[in-house]
């Protein structure tokens, strides 16, 4: 059930009451908000925050998987490594359309990325070092992400519930490919048995990072809960993947390089240490080993496309009869200067 | 120890359980159906076995080379839309690939290179990450750098008019193997085709920027272009058994093809000298001289050999 969109200008006081009522109704029914239903415009920032950080993760996370796809040990994970970036395209591109749902085109949101006015996940501001990364990525990393955006299947937000069910779906594929790499590399030489250690020793603490910064300082979830958009706390989430995880990493051979680590039989849970938060907030402000580089990488290739992108507008306006077909092309007169991407 | 999924109360979170259930059969590639399932195997009778696996090497050569260089494109292309079209390609190319050497290992298993006792690489990856780059067989146009998009488009024109051309005729082969491996490549290259026309056209009839850029990377391409219809003397002594292509047979079909789409887009056929060979004179084997198919390529292949190599010649007794 939702309510019939009015512009929100010409609504009165009362009614404006009114609107807030039956949204936070629906809210408390569990119902979906759709794009055409009055929303409160701090939910909708939120939403545009949010789902925009989550389009620019996915796209942003192509880079540290991409750069490896070149150097695939086999056919066959040469095959799956790509396969799995392509749908982290595909990803960007569901929740792109979500936010676009929302008021905010794909071309403002990207230029938002390159300019630093929307994040992405910090995870993705650390370095991949060898191939193992392949494997701990899929499954701790989409493993941390899963536990992020199962519970997202079922956000206020129609669009965003809706593209996260099709993710997950995915996420859930990756992550067993992901493990299934590592599982057969620890079967394999001493050599890559090292090899997935030292990868899950770099990418532990960074991914129990994922899940954001602590409940007390983490100031927007009082809100995102009330309104539905997040379901659990950062915390509770954290736990919930060091629970899962754990069997994993025993059934895998691998140590987690955590000297906390250990079940706690009355609360039936594990007790755990914490991430380094300082090191947190400093990748968050910009300071990470990557986040320039990541940054620089998805500028240029935007600013590379540009030629292409105008390209196919002004034939598109052509073919429909128009004769000035720059018109419609609104930005980037820069990027005429472009390297041209791809020369080795 | 808890068992992992008591703490899922949802059912969506099942999605993140099942991780530890001890199936090999869900991993990417090997749920698939086999293509080449139920397909006869034996080399055909009056076919040389060395000649066949060297003549599936050429052409699967040609796709994990344009595979290699296509992928490159991932998190770089103009748009999200274009980023998955080019990895689509790169992955048809690739199983293209992988067919195509195992069918080469299967024929003559002495060209594939040896590695230390109980090294578990499979056939197609000794293949694919120990040979040396001068034993590829890829036609040269496949190797180099993909320049930007326009020229990038210009070549999967070129190549994908050709090996269509090439693999509808190859679909007849009296090779059940590579009978089916054109069949099913058939329509993975019409629909490369289909791409990169569209975008030729478009970039043609864009802007003047994207014309320049589209000349420029067809003119780049051009001097390859002559080399994909020469016929080297493992592609005549395998069309002569029944079991491949000659490509000089196919370059009046392809021309047609190419030639259309030039026209559609108002571009001139480049006027381009073909590349000449390496090696300043005919090779070894009185074939069409020192080139791609012959293992003589371009600086640039090396470097791009290397990279794809790297990891699995550090780990030749590796499992992955």
């Amino acid at each position: 059930m939702s309510v019939v969109a009015e512009p929100e200008p010409e609504v009165e006081p009362e009614s404006q009451a009114q609107l807030e009522a039956r949204f936070q109704a629906v809210i408390g029914r569990k119902d979906r908000i759709e794009p055409r239903d009055w929303m409160p415009e701090a939910y909708r920032r939120t939403l545009v925050r949010q789902v925009a950080q989550h389009a620019h993760s996915e796209i942003i996370g192509m880079q540290p998987e991409g750069s490896w796809v070149g150097r695939a040990p086999s056919l066959r994970r040469k095959a799956i490594l790509l396969a799995k970036v392509q749908d982290e395209a595909g990803h960007g591109l569901y929740l792109y359309s979500a936010t676009e749902t929302l008021g905010v085109s794909r071309q403002e949101l990207t230029e938002m990325l390159i300019s630093g006015k929307q994040k992405y996940s910090s995870i993705f501001n650390y370095p991949t070092l060898s191939y193992a990364d392949m494997g701990t990525i899929g499954w701790l990393v989409d493993g941390a992400a899963i536990c992020n955006q199962v519970p997202l299947c079922r956000t206020s937000f129609g669009p965003y519930g809706r593209a996260m069910i099709r993710i997950c779906k995915e996420e859930s594929f990756h992550q067993r490919q992901g493990y299934e790499l590592l599982m057969t590399m620890m079967r394999g030489t001493d050599e890559q048995r090292a090899m997935v250690q030292e990868s899950v020793d770099r990418f532990w603490w960074p991914s129990l990072m994922m899940f954001g910064p602590p409940d007390d300082a983490s100031p927007n979830t009082a809100q995102s809960m009330a309104w539905g958009v997040k379901t659990h706390t950062n915390d509770e989430l954290r736990q919930r993947f060091v629970d899962m995880t754990v069997p994993q990493a025993k059934a895998l051979g691998v140590t987690l390089p955590d000297p906390e680590l250990v079940w706690n039989e009355q609360r039936g849970a594990h007790d755990f240490g914490q991430p380094d938060w300082d090191e947190f907030w400093d990748v968050v402000k910009g300071n990470g080993p990557c986040n320039a580089q990541r940054v620089a990488h998805r500028k240029r290739a935007w600013d590379d496309g540009a030629w292409v992108r105008e390209a196919a507008l002004a034939f598109a306006n052509s073919e429909n009869g128009e004769t000035s077909a720059t018109s419609a092309t609104s930005k980037s007169n820069e990027s005429n200067q472009s390297n041209e991407t791809g020369t080795a | 120890m808890p068992d992992v999924r008591t703490h899922e109360p949802d059912e969506h979170d099942n999605a993140y359980s099942g991780l530890l259930v001890n199936d090999a059969h869900w991993a990417f590639g090997t749920d698939f159906e086999d293509p080449l399932a139920g397909v006869d195997t034996t080399v055909p009778d009056g076919v040389d076995p060395a000649t066949l696996a060297t003549y599936c090497l050429m052409l699967g050569d040609d796709a994990l080379v344009l595979s290699q260089r296509l992928a490159e494109w991932c998190s770089n292309a103009p748009d999200l839309e274009e980023d998955i079209a080019l990895s689509n390609i790169a992955l048809d190319l690739l199983g293209q690939a992988r067919l195509l050497l195992a069918r080469a290992a299967a024929a003559d298993g002495s060209q594939v290179p040896a590695l230390p006792d109980g090294s578990p690489v499979p056939d197609e990856d000794r293949l694919a990450f120990f040979r040396d780059g001068v034993q590829f067989r890829n036609v040269r146009l496949a190797e180099v750098p993909n320049g930007d998009f326009a020229q990038t488009i210009a070549r999967i024109l070129l190549f994908s008019s050709w090996r269509l051309a090439l693999f509808e005729e190859l679909s007849h082969s009296r090779d059940a193997v590579l009978a089916a491996v054109a069949a099913k490549g058939v329509k993975e290259l019409t629909y490369h085709r289909d791409f990169a026309g569209r975008w030729f056209l478009t970039l043609a009839r864009g802007t003047d920027e994207s014309r320049r850029r589209l000349l420029a990377g067809l003119d780049a391409l051009w001097p390859y272009w002559a080399e994909l219809f020469e016929t080297h003397e493992v592609e005549r002594a395998t069309a002569l058994a029944g079991v491949g292509v000659d490509p000089a047979g196919i370059a009046a079909d392809v021309d047609a093809v190419v030639e259309q789409v030039l026209a559609v887009s108002g571009v001139d056929r480049p006027a381009v000298p073909p590349l000449a060979g390496v090696q300043g004179s005919k090779g070894d084997k009185g074939s069409t001289g020192s080139k791609g198919r012959d293992g003589r390529h371009t600086e640039a292949h090396s470097r791009m050999i290397a990279e794809m190599q790297v990891v699995a010649r550090a780990h030749p007794r590796g499992q992955w």
